[in-house]
């Protein structure tokens, strides 16, 4: 008999440790339906988890949950608090969505023998990066960055069965990844060497005392510019572009909606969270490294995705500028900022996750790299798809009545209480640009007639569900703001401590 | 809340419409005879919500909370009950004449036409209702978006490019202007709800007010002010119900509407008047209504024409909301009904001669006014009702704009009002002079369909009417510029 309070009360620990342990699993019964089952019962698990946490703590406020017993500073602590809260949420709703994709899609752009190794890898993402929200140790959170990593990158490899180019894509994912997996782990070590401690909260009281120490400087810089690259923010983005293009389309989805927003996260918190003392320095970084890296990040990704014709590309492109949206909010370093930032998080991945299981619907049912030019009259052939493609697209360009909107107004409005009205005009101005190359998808699908006469195609109810569950989502939610308005709100409360104390 | 019901149902019956043209899209008579239907239970709410109006009480539906101080809801202002009357009213007109228009034309993807043209109605009355600006504004992004398959309906080259512009203009002015103009407004007096006598008077600081005023007059590209005036004649390549409803009637109407509620509602008047915030718009309107005109007189093609003497006309409302005194912002609102009778009447007329011999430039039109007649008397009552002659309704609203401008002694814009009227006359009418005076090139074979001169008949007798029954219309014009 499984003690249901028992479970209840350690499900902090449960919702990564279960996912990691039905990895292997998933991987054992090697049946691919079996696999996916299992796979799916993880993320439905995770999903269950994370929803009452957060009741849990939107009722009864944080949660310390501590491994095994051992308080901090000397055992793994957990914290779910409003903002972790948020993001589990968000990350396991769009894992599960994911994984419902994932089952027919792998079927057709991976081999049948990959195909349980597939679900295994998936449930150790997934686990990982729930676990990386979720940890109050800096070196835990480190496992858990590697954990992720490691199995994202065995995920975009297995793209190779369509294109070779997904092995180099994976090999540059892998050599970048580690490279700022090291770069976090030398500020870790940096920040231990002086504080003698690794739990989160017990540095921020320790750092507090230390303001102006060269080491931590070092230390947090190392830490900032590690989670970048997992961020991939401006520079420090070039993994992603291939990744997400050369990955098979389920992993681009769940890549995109969970592992960057992950690490955007996490950035916020240390930024946040950890820095809230050490007020010169963290400006600086807000302002000489954030703030450009953003502004740089949002053109160039709007400008190559305009000038791009591989769907995919354009897509990863878009959400390099995204990105830079997100960053933007988190560089003005208010608590207005940080909400807006959670908000476009939750936005972006709905709308990205949509926007890449529809190009990949696509790609698999005409059974080829989708160009632009492969999307001619697509709405007469693929009504639904286009439907929700079309849905996604006006969401993503901040139209009104989506959930784009919001993140546009929160961040406009976020950007007008810190009075940098350059950024108001440059936020504006991309985003009036981003329509370059968004309508030209809208234009292809739309305004022609199928190349080879209209011949309707199929579409799988197991591939357009999951998209099309997103795409009223992101109508839904933009006429009814307030489950994300609101979490956002919280979240940014919570991680913002300046406002608090 | 009084009148919920009849918003309800006026905002519901074009969605209903919509949804209906799709399930009908086999049964060609139902399909098409929906748009009528639901034009009638729109226009029949519409006076109802008029007649709550005019008693002074305000109309509102409160659906839920948008953020945390925004309602979605809406709240029937004056100016936005003669908004109303007008895109339903003119909607029963438009849908049959559309009918009859497409038919005669054998248009291609009739079903996607009527969907997104009733989608547009409903994106013009969410509009006229809106209860705050940030609804406003997104209503106001809605209608671009619903009106650009019908501008691109064509999918030839020259109407995506022309797609291309219409979008881009609409949506990059809106972006870039008028929302960080909104959030703005938002940002100094926390709230964005219409109020009559505005919220910016203790809130905001007056030495901003006219670059606020500026981003705002520009920020809304559908009032087509020069030099944002482009998108309108690109958008000419639509078919013509699209031109006559939408783009003479709708989608500028709601841009010059916004203006208009921007001026009373979100300035005010006497926060207008002390600031002085418009006077440089002035001039920009006053040079606006000069200068297309003088533009369509050069233009050949008929429709084109029109298209510039709608953005004439365009900025007379936009210059009495300027001015913001009492007259002219009681000859503001009326001209936004006035103007669009005249109008979508020269629309449906320049698409039955389309129609009947797929004629679309003046210098064609010689000598086939023996063939036409009606279609010709029509275009020439429209043109008078344009120029401001009686008994046509059009009078009505210059002579209100007029007396607004002397109210202010502003003697510049009376010329360049007077001026505007003589430039009209010689371009409205020169087609009806081709038309009867001069002698036929070749022989010409017209075939316009009953369903196009039906409705050109009744806007004609709708113009004439407006004349002499314009009483309802000063009431509601006198509530707005209280």
């Amino acid at each position: 008999m499984i003690d249901l309070i028992a479970i209840e009360n350690n499900l902090p620990a449960l919702q990564v440790v279960i996912p990691l342990l039905l990895a292997p699993v998933a991987i054992l019964v090697s049946l691919p339906f079996l696999s996916w089952l299992v796979a799916l019962f993880g993320s439905l698990f995770c999903l269950y988890s994370s929803v009452s946490l957060f009741f849990q703590v939107s009722e009864f406020g944080k949660i310390n949950y501590f491994m095994g017993g051992w308080l901090p500073p000397y055992g793994i602590e957990y914290v779910i608090d409003d903002a972790s809260s948020f993001m589990i949420v968000v990350i396991s709703f769009m894992g599960l969505l994911a994984t419902i994709y994932a089952y027919t899609s792998l079927k057709y752009e991976i081999s049948e023998s990959n195909q349980s190794k597939v679900y295994g890898m998936w449930l150790l993402a997934l686990g990982g990066l729930l676990g990386l929200v979720t940890t109050g140790d800096a070196f835990n959170l480190f496992v858990f960055l590697e954990i992720s990593s490691l199995s994202s990158v065995t995920l975009v490899a297995l793209g190779s069965k369509k294109d070779k180019r997904a092995l180099t894509a994976a090999f540059n994912y892998l050599l970048i990844g580690a490279v700022g997996a090291t770069f976090y782990v030398i500020g870790v070590g940096l920040l231990y060497s002086v504080t003698g401690t690794l739990n989160i909260a017990d540095l921020t009281v320790k750092l507090s005392e230390l303001s102006g120490n060269n080491a931590v400087k070092a230390g947090i810089s190392f830490i900032v510019i590690g989670l970048m690259v997992k961020a991939a923010i401006y520079p420090l983005h070039i993994w992603l572009p291939a990744a997400y293009t050369f990955a098979p389309s389920a992993v681009a989805v769940l890549l995109t909606a969970t592992a960057t927003k992950a690490a955007l996260y996490v950035l916020a918190r240390i930024l946040f969270t950890l820095l809230s003392n050490a007020d010169e320095f963290t400006f600086i970084i807000l302002q000489w490294v954030l703030l450009p890296a953003s502004i740089i990040a949002i053109f160039f990704g709007t400008i190559r995705a305009i000038y791009e014709n591989d769907i995919k590309k354009l897509l990863a492109f878009s959400s390099l500028s995204q990105i830079g949206y997100i960053t933007i909010g988190l560089s003005l370093g208010t608590a207005a900022g940080i909400m807006a930032s959670f908000i476009h998080i939750a936005n972006h991945s709905m709308m990205k996750a949509a926007l890449f299981m529809g190009v990949g619907t696509i790609s698999i049912l005409s059974n080829q790299r989708v160009k632009l030019t492969n999307l001619k009259g697509l709405g007469q052939t693929m009504p639904i798809t286009s439907i929700c493609l079309t849905i996604v697209i006006l969401s993503l360009l901040g139209l009104p009545l989506t959930v784009g909107f919001i993140s546009k107004v929160f961040l406009l409005k976020a950007v007008f209480d810190h009075g940098n009205w350059p950024i108001l005009f440059i936020i504006v101005f991309t985003s009036f640009l981003a329509m370059g190359y968004a309508w030209k998808i809208i234009e292809q699908i739309w305004m022609n007639e199928p190349i080879d006469g209209t011949v309707k195609v199929y579409e799988k109810p197991s591939l357009y569900i999951p998209m099309i569950i997103l795409a009223c989502l992101n109508i839904i939610l933009g006429i009814y703001t307030y489950p994300i308005v609101n979490g956002s709100l919280q979240a940014s409360k919570a991680i913002f401590w300046k406002v608090v104390s | 809340m009084i009148g919920n019901n009849v918003i309800a149902i006026a905002l519901i019956s074009p969605i209903l419409v919509a949804f209906f043209t799709y399930i009908f899209k086999n049964n060609i008579n139902i399909r098409d005879s929906l748009g009528f239907i639901g034009a009638l239970i729109s226009f029949y709410a519409s006076i109802h919500i008029s007649i709550i109006v005019i008693n002074g009480q305000t109309p509102s539906l409160i659906l839920f909370n948008l953020f945390n101080d925004l309602e979605f809801s809406f709240k029937v202002t004056p100016l936005g009950s003669i908004f109303g009357l007008v895109c339903s009213g003119l909607w029963i007109l438009a849908s049959v004449y559309s009918v009859g228009y497409m038919r005669g034309n054998n248009e291609k993807k009739q079903t996607r036409f009527n969907m997104f043209y009733s989608l547009s109605i409903f994106g013009a009355l969410c509009v006229a209702w809106s209860s705050n600006l940030l609804l406003l504004f997104i209503f106001y992004e809605f209608l671009t978006f619903a009106t650009y398959p019908l501008v691109a309906h064509k999918e030839t080259e020259q109407s995506i490019k022309a797609s291309r512009l219409y979008l881009g203009i609409l949506v990059g002015s809106s972006l870039l202007l008028f929302l960080p103009a909104i959030i703005w407004v938002w940002y100094s007096t926390g709230t964005l709800n219409f109020t009559s006598g505005g919220i910016l008077e203790n809130s905001f600081n007056p030495e901003y007010a006219s670059i606020l005023l500026i981003l705002f007059i520009f920020g809304i590209g559908k009032a087509a002010l020069m030099p944002l005036h482009w998108w309108l004649p690109a958008a000419m390549v639509a078919p013509t119900p699209v031109s006559a409803l939408l783009h003479a009637v709708a989608v500028v109407k709601a841009g010059v509407f916004s203006v208009l509620m921007v001026c009373c509602y979100i300035f005010g008047i006497d926060f207008l008047n002390k600031t002085n915030a418009s006077f440089i718009l002035i001039w920009i309107a006053c040079f606006t209504i000069i200068m297309s005109s003088i533009i369509a007189i050069q233009k050949d093609d008929l429709k084109a024409r029109l298209a510039y003497s709608t953005v004439s006309q365009l900025s007379y409302v936009i210059l009495g909301g300027l001015i913001a005194s009492q007259y002219s912002i009681i000859g503001s609102s009326m001209h936004i009904m006035m103007h669009a009778v005249g109008k979508i009447t020269l629309f449906f007329c320049a698409g039955a001669i389309y129609v009947g011999a797929h004629l679309t430039k003046i210098s064609q039109l010689d000598g086939t006014g023996k063939q036409i007649p009606i279609i010709y008397i029509a275009f020439c009552i429209g043109a008078l009702s344009i120029i401001g002659i009686p008994p046509m309704g059009g009078s009505w609203s210059k002579f209100y704009l007029m007396m607004g401008a002397a109210q202010e002694t502003l003697i510049i814009v009376i010329i360049v009002l007077i001026i505007s009227s003589l430039l009209n006359a010689f371009y409205l009418l020169e087609p009806v002079f081709r038309a009867f005076y001069n002698l036929p090139k070749e022989k010409i074979e017209f075939k316009v369909p009953k369903l196009v001169t039906i409705p050109i008949v009744a806007s004609t007798g709708l113009i004439i009417l407006l004349f002499f029954f314009y009483s309802p219309l000063l009431t509601l014009s006198t509530m707005v510029a209280k």
